[in-house]
């Protein structure tokens, strides 16, 4: 086969778990398109910082951070001006009870649970937004006996989703429904000055250098089509 | 150097599988000797269900530990109604969780010496006007000794190599589910590798000691 602009390509990329669902919307968006076709990987970036440094064979971080892909860029493992802001993330207050999370948040305060659901502050950003937000809220002591920390952001939503532990952090993208609302159990959404925003970056690797489809993948979450997908999730721009 | 949490991780994961073996090595002796003896057609069934975690992935074993145990699973809503805790996000969670894993890996051996013993023992002593249950405890229990010690070496060595399932069920608490290899998955996510290499190479260090005394062992006394 000829190889030239038209030709397809495939493209590996690793992307955070809070943005899987959006993802996989962009990336169908996206084939269409251009008729390249994304890979997609879902995890922790902490996970896949490791992968990459050791040779995984990604082309582009869609990260949930801005840390990792800073960091890659300096080890030289990613190329450093195609980083950009392509969503902010929101942190919702989750239960699957109806009315058990009031509308301020006021149940973690009041104590009527017995497990509440985090990422583990250490590996995910979301995790360590809900530590923030219980800081400032002045509970984070209180509430100590009762967390239960999951690996990212994906486990927080199954530790609640299940009934396992009756509240718990999730991102907005997750429990989102298709009119924009949380048409599930009980919520509560944080306002933005009790956690620093959760500013979710994308960065072209160093493997997919001089590949124009992984480029092109990177600037596709810039355009509008992927905005009002991006948006749809509850994420801000 | 290891820190404090570190230990905690390594003296939790200790205590449960010295449990977690001591459980099995009760539980499983008359499932393998049942396995061993009976002639009924649930052998097959049986068996399959006692040998499953060793092809099931630790996921599946996991998801469906949390929706059992969980408010709206059969498990969860018999603790409820015995007004006990709930079991995920605990200890007695994670020991339970963890006996079914390693199940089959204690059952096998013991089985297999039962099985090795023969008919002619039993009934010898049966001649002798022993009652099954003396029978049992004087001779079966004596010449299946060496599969006994293989299963629980191996017991306590795979519950220590446990992670997928305690990961899924534990909520990493420390001093309840935060395990040897929680903390290392911790530590590599967080790019601590250095504390990683502390405890990964320890852990390392140990099973092959483990294997190598087991297998030391064997070669000598000709073991199953």
């Amino acid at each position: 086969m000829p190889s030239g602009v038209a030709s397809a390509d495939e493209i590996q990329v690793a992307v955070a778990a809070n943005f899987t669902a959006p993802m996989q919307k962009i990336a169908e968006e996206f084939e269409r398109e251009t008729g390249h076709k994304p890979l997609l990987a879902f995890g922790t970036v902490g996970k896949f910082y490791a992968q990459i440094r050791s040779g995984a064979p990604f082309e582009a971080l869609v990260s949930s951070d801005q840390d990792t892909p800073d960091k890659l860029a300096r080890d030289g493992l990613a190329v450093a001006d195609t980083r950009y802001t392509y969503a902010i993330g929101k942190l919702v207050l989750w239960s699957v009870a109806p009315g058990l999370v009031d509308s301020k948040g006021d149940v973690l305060k009041n104590g009527a649970f017995q497990h509440l659901a985090l990422a583990n502050p250490k590996l995910a950003v979301y995790g360590a937004a809900g530590q923030e937000v219980l800081k400032k809220l002045g509970v984070w002591d209180a509430v100590q006996s009762k967390i239960v920390l999951a690996e990212n952001i994906t486990q927080s939503y199954q530790f609640v989703a299940s009934g396992n532990a009756e509240i718990g952090f999730v991102a907005l993208s997750q429990i989102i429904g298709p009119g924009g609302k949380i048409e599930k159990g009980s919520a509560w959404t944080p306002p933005a000055d009790l956690y620093p925003p959760i500013e979710q970056d994308v960065i072209l690797l160093s493997r997919g250098k001089g590949r124009a489809a992984a480029l092109a993948l990177v600037n596709y979450l810039k355009t509008d089509k992927a905005r009002a997908i991006i948006r749809a999730y509850g994420y801000q721009l | 150097m290891p820190t404090a949490e570190d230990f905690a991780a390594i003296w939790l994961t200790l205590k449960l599988a010295t449990m977690v073996t001591a459980l099995l090595l009760l539980l499983g002796t008359p499932i393998a000797w049942w396995l061993a003896r009976t002639k009924s057609w649930l052998k097959g069934p049986v068996g399959a269900v006692v040998a499953l975690p060793l092809v099931l992935p630790p996921t599946v074993i996991g998801f469906y530990m949390l929706l059992a145990m969980g408010p709206y699973g059969p498990l969860g809503k018999l603790t409820s109604l015995l007004g006990l805790q709930a079991l995920p996000f605990t200890f007695q969670g994670i020991v339970i969780a963890s006996v079914c894993y390693s199940m089959p890996f204690v059952v096998q051996p013991i089985q297999n010496a039962f099985e090795a013993i023969g008919e002619r023992p039993l009934e010898a002593a049966a001649t002798l006007r022993a009652s099954p249950l003396d029978a049992f405890f004087t001779i079966a229990l004596p010449l299946a000794r060496p599969g006994f010690v293989t299963a629980a070496i191996i017991g306590f060595a795979h519950t220590i190599g446990e992670f997928g399932v305690v990961l899924m069920i534990g909520g990493n608490i420390p001093n309840k589910t935060r395990l040897v290899s929680v903390q290392i998955y911790d530590h590599v996510e967080a790019m601590d590798y250095t504390r990683a290499h502390w405890l990964a190479g320890g852990m390392l260090i140990f099973s092959f000691l483990v294997l190598l005394g087991l297998y030391t062992r064997r070669k000598e006394k000709g073991d199953v």
